[in-house]
């Protein structure tokens, strides 16, 4: 049967996990991602995925689950990051990338000499869904959660702070607030993000899926909506052909999320050409 | 404190007296001070650089005075958040963020502090009224970053609008806009004034002030002139605003054009 082969792999108590982590994540990095593109953030949540490292290895080191360090770590680096932009007279850009590849040094430092053999770099660079513990499901659960649940009561706020700083502050918005709340939030999710396709892939769930459905769609809820098919679709889908044709997971998925861009793109420009002729 | 319009008593809702606001050693607004009365149309107009978005900063609580004192209906404009609506230059905005002209108009509600207005429940009725006050109602659905500057105007009006506030500031609110649809931005503005609203609106402009504002203030980092349009541009106000090429303005009364000797 066709469909006994399609659900075949999700007999195994592992692959649900990583399906449940998986699904979670292509929902939450889409309604962050819509954000992070029209803000052009799209460095700041790859440089708050590499600040995280030194956390994941500390949490390691105590014997800790690693989102109990990542969690923490990423809020800190976020409101770091935002402090560093708003005091010192340097670029957004260059403040960014001095943080996180001295914490990301710093955590391949740390990784070295206190981290053993018992701590995996790749895993750590490229993501381990399929090693994902019931905690870590649990964990990613309540933070997907909470995470939604803030950004679905904020949205009008946050699209003001991000369409017009000023108008929004002058309206009576705690504007700066509001952006230190979707740095922190982002970190969180970043952190979640982490155990899918790993730190240097993340971006790749953050604003792929978002940026893809930018092109299909021209309205910011809705770009938000078929972001979170396309995310929830790259995941699923990558996950699924890393089981089949026993591929590394993370690349799968983030290849996937790639492929889904590629596909949008190609429909964005056949539109256009088509409307050029017309 | 004396009010600037030096009435017994008055109903200034907006109040400067001798406020000054410094960049890196430079006065950018040296001891302005002026009033204005609750209603009526305000035409803020100088020389680029001349300080006219600082004072709507400070006016709005954006950009923190050095000296003097501002009062938003008797209160510093860093409480008065809620009081004024300001509709910033066209640079300031992120008009990356895709977002219908209706989506723009609702972010006027987010500050109401009611979560359901917030997730767009019953703020409907609200929202039509504003988008139809300002004649945008039918390009609700369009994406403002494709508007014509014009448009994109009353589409902030009417966001202002909706935020309920009693005081408009538009900053630049003409650069971008062609001559046919500055009217059409003036016309809403003259309506919201006779509902009771005061608005001031910062301009670069000179031609578009002749008799479109009952009052003009004139700021070149300080107060050269207020008043009403035909008492204010006066030869020695415009070089004072301009320079000595302020003359050739003079000589060219705004609005009766002579062709030819």
């Amino acid at each position: 049967m066709v469909l006994d082969t399609i659900f075949e792999p999700f007999q195994y108590q592992f692959m649900i996990r990583a399906l449940i982590v998986c699904i979670s994540v292509g929902v939450i990095c889409p309604v962050f991602g819509a954000h992070v593109i029209n803000r052009e953030m799209g460095f700041m949540g790859d440089a708050l995925s590499h600040a995280v490292l030194p956390g994941i290895v500390a949490a390691y080191v105590i014997g800790l689950n690693p989102l109990a360090g990542a969690v923490p770590m990423g809020i800190v680096v976020a409101l770091l990051i935002g402090f560093i932009v708003k005091k010192a007279n340097i670029s957004h850009d260059t403040s960014i990338g001095i943080l996180f590849t001295g914490l990301f040094a710093l955590g391949l430092i740390l990784l070295s000499v206190l981290g053993g053999t018992g701590l995996n770099l790749e895993h750590i660079l490229l993501g381990q869904v399929l090693s994902t513990s019931t905690t870590d499901v649990y964990v990613t659960l309540v933070l997907s959660v909470f995470t939604l649940v803030l950004m679905i009561l904020l949205h009008k706020q946050m699209v003001f702070v991000g369409f017009d700083y000023q108008g929004a502050v002058v309206a009576g918005l705690p504007a700066a607030r509001i952006n230190y709340l979707l740095l922190v939030l982002l970190s969180i999710v970043i952190v979640v993000t982490l155990q899918v396709v790993g730190i240097i892939l993340v971006v790749a769930m953050l604003i792929t899926p978002a940026a893809a459905a930018s092109l299909i769609t021209r309205r910011f809820s809705r770009v938000i909506l078929v972001g979170v098919i396309f995310g929830v679709l790259a995941a699923v889908v990558g996950l699924y052909l890393s089981y089949q044709f026993n591929l590394p997971s993370g690349p799968s998925i983030a290849l996937t999320s790639t492929a889904i861009f590629a596909f949008a793109f190609l429909k964005r420009w056949q539109t256009n050409r088509g409307a050029g002729d017309a | 404190m004396r009010c600037p319009c030096l009435q017994e008593s008055c109903n200034c809702c907006i109040q400067a007296v001798d406020a000054c606001v410094e960049f890196d050693n430079f006065l950018a607004l040296d001891s302005v001070s002026f009033a204005i009365p609750k209603g009526g149309l305000t035409g803020v107009v100088g020389p680029n650089g001349g300080g006219k978005s600082t004072l709507f900063n400070a006016l709005a609580g954006l950009q923190p005075i050095v000296h003097g004192t501002i009062l938003i209906n008797g209160l510093p404009p860093g409480n008065a958040h809620g009081e004024i609506s300001y509709v910033p230059q066209r640079e300031r905005v992120n008009w990356r963020f895709p977002l219908s002209v209706r989506d723009v108009v609702s972010l006027g509600t987010s500050t109401s502090g009611s979560f359901l207005k917030n997730l767009g429940f019953g703020d409907d009725a609200l929202i039509e009224e504003s988008l139809r006050k300002v004649d945008m109602w039918k390009n609700r659905d369009e994406l403002v970053s494709n508007l014509s500057g014009g448009q994109r105007q009353r589409a902030f009006i009417a966001r202002a609008l909706t935020q309920e506030a009693n005081i408009l500031l538009l900053d630049e609110a003409f650069s971008g806009v062609d001559i046919a649809s500055q009217e059409g931005v003036i016309n809403v503005l003259r309506t919201l004034r006779d509902e009771g609203k005061t608005i001031l609106v910062a301009t670069h402009d000179l031609n578009t002030l002749s008799n479109r504002f009952d009052y003009v203030l004139c700021i070149n980092r300080h107060i050269c002139a207020h008043g009403e349009p035909g008492s204010v541009f006066t030869k020695d106000v415009l070089i004072e605003l301009y320079g000595s090429h302020g003359e050739m303005f003079a000589d060219h009364q705004i609005g009766q054009h002579t062709h030819g000797a």
